[in-house]
């Protein structure tokens, strides 16, 4: 992108002139990808919050929720429900993949984790990082390695204003993106088992104490955090069309840079660093250039370790009360 | 109605508590003195099942707890106000008091209030509270971490008895707290006693808690030095001169 012997601002100026519709048209771009790394920072967010453990095997569980997309939408297409009633079709695809989704996130949990409860801190952040592993590879063995198709059943229809598009399916990840945060939002605000899990994250012995079932909460967490990515994956599934077993990976670390962004431990700061970093990002490909699209999450990762590590709402580190 | 038999804790590499016996009969206030270090929190943490025994037996009611998960023992009917008080700083007041009450009131100590469902109960229970530490009703919807100390003592046992326990372990309620604070929760330590709850408390503050306890243990080096009725350990010269300063 970078011609020899001119400025980078000469560069730069004509492109900033095309303000208005392109700068839409990537806000858009942007909510639609911030969405989905803003459900996926929620799952880090909501367990580090918990255990102070970055669950490296996050990003699988979103991956594992894209491949459980396709083949539960191959098994209601095959059995002609699709063609009955397409929206029925994939309301229980999104049903299905989140319940098997959470189930993996629980199983990850009561096996690699749980039994490491009391180690030292590396030790869980290392099994983490073998069940990341793990499960990239089963993926690849039961589906093979090779791109998977999503089934192109969904019709997409262009909505256009003034030079600005969006697809229906932008607005669909947008929509659903923002209804589960608030949903969540909600959940752990006002239920019991909601303020439970803030109270366990607070301090575990005194939620004992109280008798909150703090292995039960954990698992909450996990199956929460887990339902989430399982619904990105999807999502993102239908948005791309391909799926992959090492799509997890990268998006798994940006997800983790949102919530770093958005400060680790804090939920409305996974949301805000999620949609953050999705609009940085698409604007960042619009402006200066698409290549280097995924290396702006990392320089803001690098960027916000350097300046201010807590991230944007993240709590100051220090003694405990 | 509570009862360790030579119960052995370790906290960490240390044998905290090595061969506690002591019962707690119902309706009694207990109180466990004796210097830092001594194991009395330990012995509170053990009947919690936070810290498990590596010896010996827990009986409550007559059935063996010391097996038995923290949440199950609380449901049991016994809870616990720990030292420093452990306020969440970052729910309301009103919310640490909910979660109090996250179980479901299971005992009978603190008088029935109320026999509606369960909302009702919780909601009949909040105005228990409420009336017993008014202040707590005003700062309802302040975060926990912004009260006073004294405010996060009354706080903290009204979270306590949001569970309805049989048996109120506190450890150290008066630590840090103005003299004028300190006789309040002594107060209505004797007033939450005199409504039917049971008692085990740890004290610094020896004298106060002497003179408010049935019976005491001195704690010393994770065994029990010397037992009583507290009139009795008031009036011990050994115990005047080595916790009463006189």
């Amino acid at each position: 992108m970078l011609t020899k012997g001119l400025p980078f601002y000469t560069i730069l100026l004509p492109n900033l002139l095309k303000f208005n519709a392109m700068f839409f048209q990537q806000i858009i771009n942007g909510l639609t990808v911030g969405g989905v790394y803003a459900l996926i920072a929620l799952g880090y967010t909501l367990v580090y919050g918990i255990l102070e453990l970055i669950n490296f095997a996050h990003g699988e569980i979103y991956m594992i929720g894209a491949y459980l997309g396709i083949i539960f939408l191959g098994i209601f297409t095959a059995a002609g429900l699709t063609e009955y009633s397409l929206l029925l079709s994939l309301v229980l695809t999104f049903i299905m993949s989140t319940l098997v989704c959470s189930a993996y996130g629980f199983t990850v949990e009561k096996l690699a984790y749980k039994p490491l409860r009391n180690a030292p801190r590396l030790n869980p952040l290392i099994s983490a990082i073998g069940v990341s592993i793990f499960l990239q590879n089963y993926v690849m063995l039961t589906q093979g390695a090779t791109d998977k198709v999503f089934p192109h059943v969904i019709p997409v229809t262009i909505i256009e204003f003034s030079n600005v598009t969006m697809t229906t399916l932008q607005l669909f990840i947008i929509i659903v993106s923002l209804l589960l945060m608030a949903g969540l939002h909600l959940f752990i605000m006002k239920t019991k088992t909601g303020k439970a899990m803030r109270a366990v994250a607070q301090d575990k012995i005194m939620a004992s104490l109280l008798g909150i079932n703090i292995d039960r909460i954990i698992s909450v967490t996990f199956i929460i955090g887990s339902g989430l990515a399982a619904v990105a994956g999807l999502m993102v599934a239908m948005y791309y069309g391909l799926v992959n077993y090492s799509i997890g990976y990268l998006v798994g670390i940006k997800a983790f840079t949102a919530a770093v962004l958005g400060g680790i431990g804090s939920v409305p700061g996974a949301m805000i660093g999620g949609l953050v970093l999705g609009l940085i990002e698409s604007l960042g490909a619009g402006y200066l250039s698409s290549e280097y699209k995924d290396a702006y999450a990392f320089i803001i990762l690098i960027i916000i370790l350097l300046v201010k590590p807590t991230g944007l709402l993240g709590k100051s580190e220090g003694p405990r009360p | 109605m509570l009862k360790l038999e030579s119960v052995h804790t370790f906290y960490g590499h240390i044998e905290a508590i090595r061969g506690i016996t002591l019962g707690v009969g119902p309706g009694e206030i207990v109180c466990l003195i004796g210097s830092n270090g001594a194991g009395k929190s330990t012995t509170l943490m053990t009947i919690s099942r936070i810290l498990t025994p590596s010896k010996g037996r827990v009986l409550f009611e007559g059935k063996e707890i010391q097996n038995l998960p923290p949440h199950k023992i609380v449901s049991m009917g016994i809870s616990q106000v720990p030292e420093g008080r452990r306020i969440f700083p970052k729910l309301t007041v009103k919310e640490n008091l909910e979660m109090g009450a996250y179980l479901g009131s299971r005992g009978q100590g603190v008088r029935d209030q109320g026999q509606g469902d369960g909302n009702q109960e919780s909601e009949n229970l909040l105005e228990y509270v409420f009336n017993l530490f008014p202040v707590l009703k005003e700062r309802q919807k302040q975060l926990g971490g912004t009260l006073s100390g004294g405010e996060q003592q009354m706080l903290a046992i009204g979270r306590a008895l949001m569970s309805k326990p049989k048996l109120l372990l506190l450890d150290e309620p008066s630590l840090g707290l103005a003299p004028i604070i300190v006789s309040k929760i002594f107060k209505t330590i004797r007033e939450l006693n005199a409504e039917g709850l049971t008692i085990l408390l740890v004290e610094q503050n020896a004298r106060a808690a002497l003179k408010l306890a049935h019976r005491g243990y001195v704690f010393e080096s994770g065994q029990i030095a010397k037992e009583g009725k507290g009139r009795d350990l008031l009036d011990d010269p050994d115990i005047k001169k080595a916790y009463l300063g006189e």
